[in-house]
């Protein structure tokens, strides 16, 4: 199967079969940072992913300093 | 895992909530969640005219989403932050967004407003990007809502970015900043009210969301965020998350109804006044928005109008 990550993107050849679980395992991946979408429909944890698919592994962090609650004059 | 409302196939797992859902059903747990904090911490009223900060990020147009088929009276307020490509490209699913569904975006651009950028700003004042970028958000947000009339300006601040920033206020004992963290801040002294009706709902089920609805956003991000502790935070969170599903809302929710109230007298009580040179709130004669102007700006900032300039207003 064809893995393409984003944020950051980069693409790669990946030998099947993988559930979703064992995909982000196989790359080491934090489960609670990533999706995983195939042809455009999330896919769930146990489900398997067809051989040839072309799987898309999204970061799902995002974010610059923060909106801090601020000091009294910039709230 | 079948979904917890209609046992069919499952698009998510959510391990905090030891529950999957469908399509279906995860669109109306989304909601059903931000109903929760709206009621909870009394955000706004269902009639409130509400100003949605937009990013063309995941969390802030799924919130506007949300709002919009909860029914509520919203109008999205976009900034060109001037950031390359990423600025364009954002303020371009922000525009998508609104237009898909006939909704009001104001538009507003640092550098034709203010005569900078945020990258230009950094440079100039040798400061870290993220610094001017927030300072100038927070101007603006404040000043479109109060000009504009709006009872209370939301963000798409969620679970993920509060137990981050409270992490880091912990990590470092900022007390005063303790007692401000709360998802709701009064209208007062010159500022709009302001909420952040997704506190319930992680960063993962926000992005989860966005494709469900089938939401264009910008998944890439921003290239001056790399490397700040804000993100490094949100690893070590996640980590443990991993580890013990429900731990984020448990630390951010456990503080708010056991701690926060301890740290709401922390802080210096401050005089405001009106800026000479914008009228916001400040302790000083000129507040921090138009010194970081007079800084930043290439031209004369004594020519820079220093109220919101709304470049292009979309009805």
């Amino acid at each position: 199967m064809k893995v393409r990550f984003r944020n950051p993107d980069r693409e790669v050849d990946l030998e099947g079969p993988h559930t979703v679980h064992t995909l982000v395992e196989h790359f080491e991946l934090n489960r609670e940072s990533v999706l995983v979408i195939v042809d455009g429909t999330l896919v769930a944890g146990n489900n398997q992913l067809p051989k040839n698919s072309e799987v898309e592994i999204r970061s799902v962090i995002s974010g610059g300093a923060p909106l801090q609650p601020g000091s009294p004059t910039t709230r | 895992m079948k979904c917890r409302v209609c046992r069919g196939a499952p698009v998510i797992e959510l391990r905090q909530h030891n529950a999957a859902f469908c399509a279906e059903h995860f669109i109306a747990f989304c909601r059903r969640q931000v109903e929760k904090a709206i009621k909870k911490f009394d955000m706004f009223s269902p009639d409130a005219r509400i100003l949605v900060a937009v990013s063309g990020g995941k969390d802030s147009l799924a919130l506007w989403d949300i709002l919009h088929d909860l029914g509520y009276e919203t109008h999205g307020l976009s900034i060109g932050l001037g950031i390359g490509d990423y600025s364009e490209t954002s303020s371009s699913f922000s525009r998508k967004f609104a237009e898909e569904r006939g909704l009001d975006l104001t538009e507003v651009d640092l550098a034709s407003g203010y005569g900078f950028t945020v990258p230009e700003a950094a440079e100039r004042t040798k400061r870290v990007p993220c610094s001017s970028c927030g300072l100038s958000k927070r101007h603006i947000f404040d000043a479109v809502a109060t000009e504009g009339g709006y009872d209370v300006v939301v963000t798409g601040h969620n679970l993920d970015d509060e137990a981050a920033v409270l992490f880091g206020n912990v990590a470092r004992w900022q007390t005063d900043y303790l007692g401000r963290q709360y998802p709701v801040l009064p209208e007062g002294n010159g500022f709009p009210r302001k909420a952040k009706p997704l506190v319930r709902l992680g960063e993962r089920e926000m992005a989860a969301y966005c494709v469900v609805r089938g939401i264009d956003y910008i998944v890439d991000e921003c290239p001056m965020a790399a490397g700040n502790k804000h993100l490094a935070y949100k690893d070590l969170l996640n980590n443990m998350e991993v580890e013990s599903p429900g731990s984020k809302h448990a630390f951010y929710f456990g503080f708010l109804e056991r701690a926060a109230e301890w740290f709401t007298g922390d802080g210096e009580e401050i005089n405001l006044v009106g800026c000479e040179r914008c009228g916001s709130p400040t302790s000083g004669e000129v507040c921090a928005f138009c010194r970081l102007v007079e800084r930043a700006a290439v031209v004369d900032s004594q020519a820079v109008q220093l109220s919101p300039r709304p470049v292009k207003e979309r009805t």
